[in-house]
């Protein structure tokens, strides 16, 4: 379990989050949704090491993470997907896999193996430059590099953004597959609706705070969520 | 024709020499976005180091030339710890003059040191030999330094392209804050990189000096201002445009020494630098920089 307490973090002198908590329950998918400037990429950068909080703690099963660093990050078992794929263009689909698994020590290839099952048109694209790839590839390759630190929790930052919808529900279709292989899977989404679909559990975050808490399916029939994020006024 | 082919062995020798500079700027570009202005003086004190070793403490070449290259590393690898890693966050104008700060330093230190009187470079007589070749005679250093560059060149491409290292360095180069996410520790990688640009200042200030006769503390200024052109000719940030920069803006200069406008030919460099500025900013090799949305 992933706890957040009451975490406050400054970004450039404007502070961007105050106090937040959140509660990320083993092998969950939770959402966190809210318009854009809530907080929500601060929230998953800070639990990544990018950011330093001001104060509050991030303990995962029990052990404080907060301060610590990407990699120490990294190595206890969360993986950050970021905004926007930020796949490396310059190197091979390949060495991006690879990189993903960079702090592993033991042998990468049946891991590498495992994810072009999982995304057989990065097989195809092995040895292109990552550059040249669709978005939706892009953002396979995405996920996939951060599923080679074999993390127990995924964090993944607007994986839909900009993409066509045939392969957003690809990528969700990815998303409740590789939570049902037993990741945690902690996603921000723009697309409130997909993601409270899939969510177990759901935060809604507003200029920093959180605002309303539930599982996916209540947040999916509360009348202010519908009316404010899934664009639908009450019939 | 003999004097055709004398030129273009010069040519290419001190062209390969600022190859071997102009690679240190463009890889500390291509990570850091800064360009090292202390680079040439670096190469200056790789001279200095070379007189310490082998003049002062009789030092022999083959264990002096060792000490050089480590001295030379630990010398950037300093200037990067102190000088620039403390403005990582800064903005990039920041660390620049920072660089411009660290070069005149450097130069000024030199002169406290070792005072601004030249002082005479020693000689490896290995290197100094004269050789024969069909018509053209010359130093034994002026025909191994193209050689040299080259292997040492393909052994840097192949560290880069081939190595997880070198994947590394090429993540950070495109995307600082996702190599972090990789677990790719920034700092390593940046020392990395200053480690091996220094080893070629090094390698290239033997090279460089030991067909010159002195060392002063400016000796560093011109030629690095010349590498510096040569990576931005090639494209600042590829290593082969550093290399090809290098041995053009060699080339040019030697046959307009050689040619009637010998006084010119150091303003001819900057000339270059000017006219790629203006027509082709990105260089011969340079990959045009995308605004990240």
């Amino acid at each position: 379990m992933l706890k957040i307490n009451d975490l406050h973090v400054s970004y450039g002198g404007i502070r961007a989050i105050r106090g937040v908590s959140l509660e990320i329950p083993d092998k969950k998918i939770v959402t966190l949704i809210g318009a854009n400037g809530a907080g929500k990429s601060t929230t998953l950068r800070t639990v990544a090491g990018l950011v330093k909080p001001d104060s509050g703690s991030i303990e995962l099963d029990g052990e404080e993470l907060t301060g610590k660093s990407p990699n120490e990050i990294i190595e206890r078992g969360i993986a950050l997907v970021p905004e926007g794929r930020r796949v490396f263009s310059n190197l091979t689909v390949l060495e991006n896999i690879k990189i993903g698994g960079y702090l592993r020590k033991d042998s990468l290839d049946s891991d590498i193996k495992k994810m072009y099952d999982l995304f057989p048109i990065l097989k195809e694209r092995n040895w292109q430059q990552a550059g040249t790839l669709s978005g939706g590839e892009q953002q396979m390759l995405a996920v996939a590099r951060a599923l080679m630190s074999k993390p127990k929790i995924i964090m993944m930052d607007e994986p839909s953004l900009g993409l066509a919808p045939l392969i957003v529900r690809d990528i969700f279709d990815i998303i409740k597959e590789i939570n049902n292989q037993g990741v945690t899977v902690l996603l921000i989404e723009q697309n409130a609706n997909m993601a409270l679909k899939i969510a177990d559990k759901a935060y809604v975050m507003e200029t920093g705070k959180i605002t309303m808490t539930g599982t996916g399916a209540e947040l999916l029939a509360d009348e202010d969520i519908r009316k404010a994020y899934l664009g639908k006024s009450a019939k | 024709m003999n004097a055709f082919l004398q030129n273009c062995l010069n040519g290419i020798s001190i062209g390969s020499i600022y190859a071997l500079i102009a690679i240190g700027y463009t890889m500390v570009y291509g990570i850091l976005r800064l360009i090292n202005f202390a680079h040439g003086d670096i190469f200056m004190m790789a001279g200095y180091f070379m007189i310490i070793a082998m003049t002062d403490l009789l030092i022999p070449w083959q264990i002096s030339i060792v000490i050089v290259i480590l001295a030379t590393i630990l010398l950037g690898v300093l200037t990067e710890k102190l000088a620039y890693k403390p403005l990582r966050s800064a903005p990039r104008m920041s660390i620049m003059i920072s660089a411009i700060g660290v070069s005149y330093f450097l130069q000024n230190f030199a002169t406290y040191l070792f005072s601004a009187l030249p002082k005479s470079y020693p000689s490896i007589a290995v290197l100094d030999r004269k050789i024969t070749i069909g018509t053209i005679s010359t130093s034994l250093v002026t025909f191994i330094t193209p050689i040299l560059t080259i292997v040492l060149v393909v052994a840097l491409v192949a560290l880069i392209s081939k190595t997880k290292v070198g994947m590394a360095m090429r993540a950070v180069s495109k995307d600082f804050e996702t190599a972090q996410l990789m677990g790719v520790k920034i700092n390593n990688v940046i020392s990395i990189t200053f480690v091996i640009g220094c080893a070629l200042a090094a390698v290239g200030s033997i090279l460089y000096f030991t067909p010159r006769p002195q060392v002063y503390p400016l000796s560093g200024s011109l030629p690095g201002l010349k590498c510096f052109v040569a990576a931005v000719f090639g494209g600042i940030g590829s290593i082969p445009g550093a290399l090809v920069g290098g041995f053009l803006i060699g080339l040019c200069e030697t046959f307009i020494k050689a040619g009637i406008f010998s006084e010119f030919s150091d303003a001819f460099t900057f000339v270059i630098l000017i006219v790629v500025l203006l027509f082709r900013p990105t260089g011969l090799f340079g990959e045009k920089e995308r605004e990240k949305v």
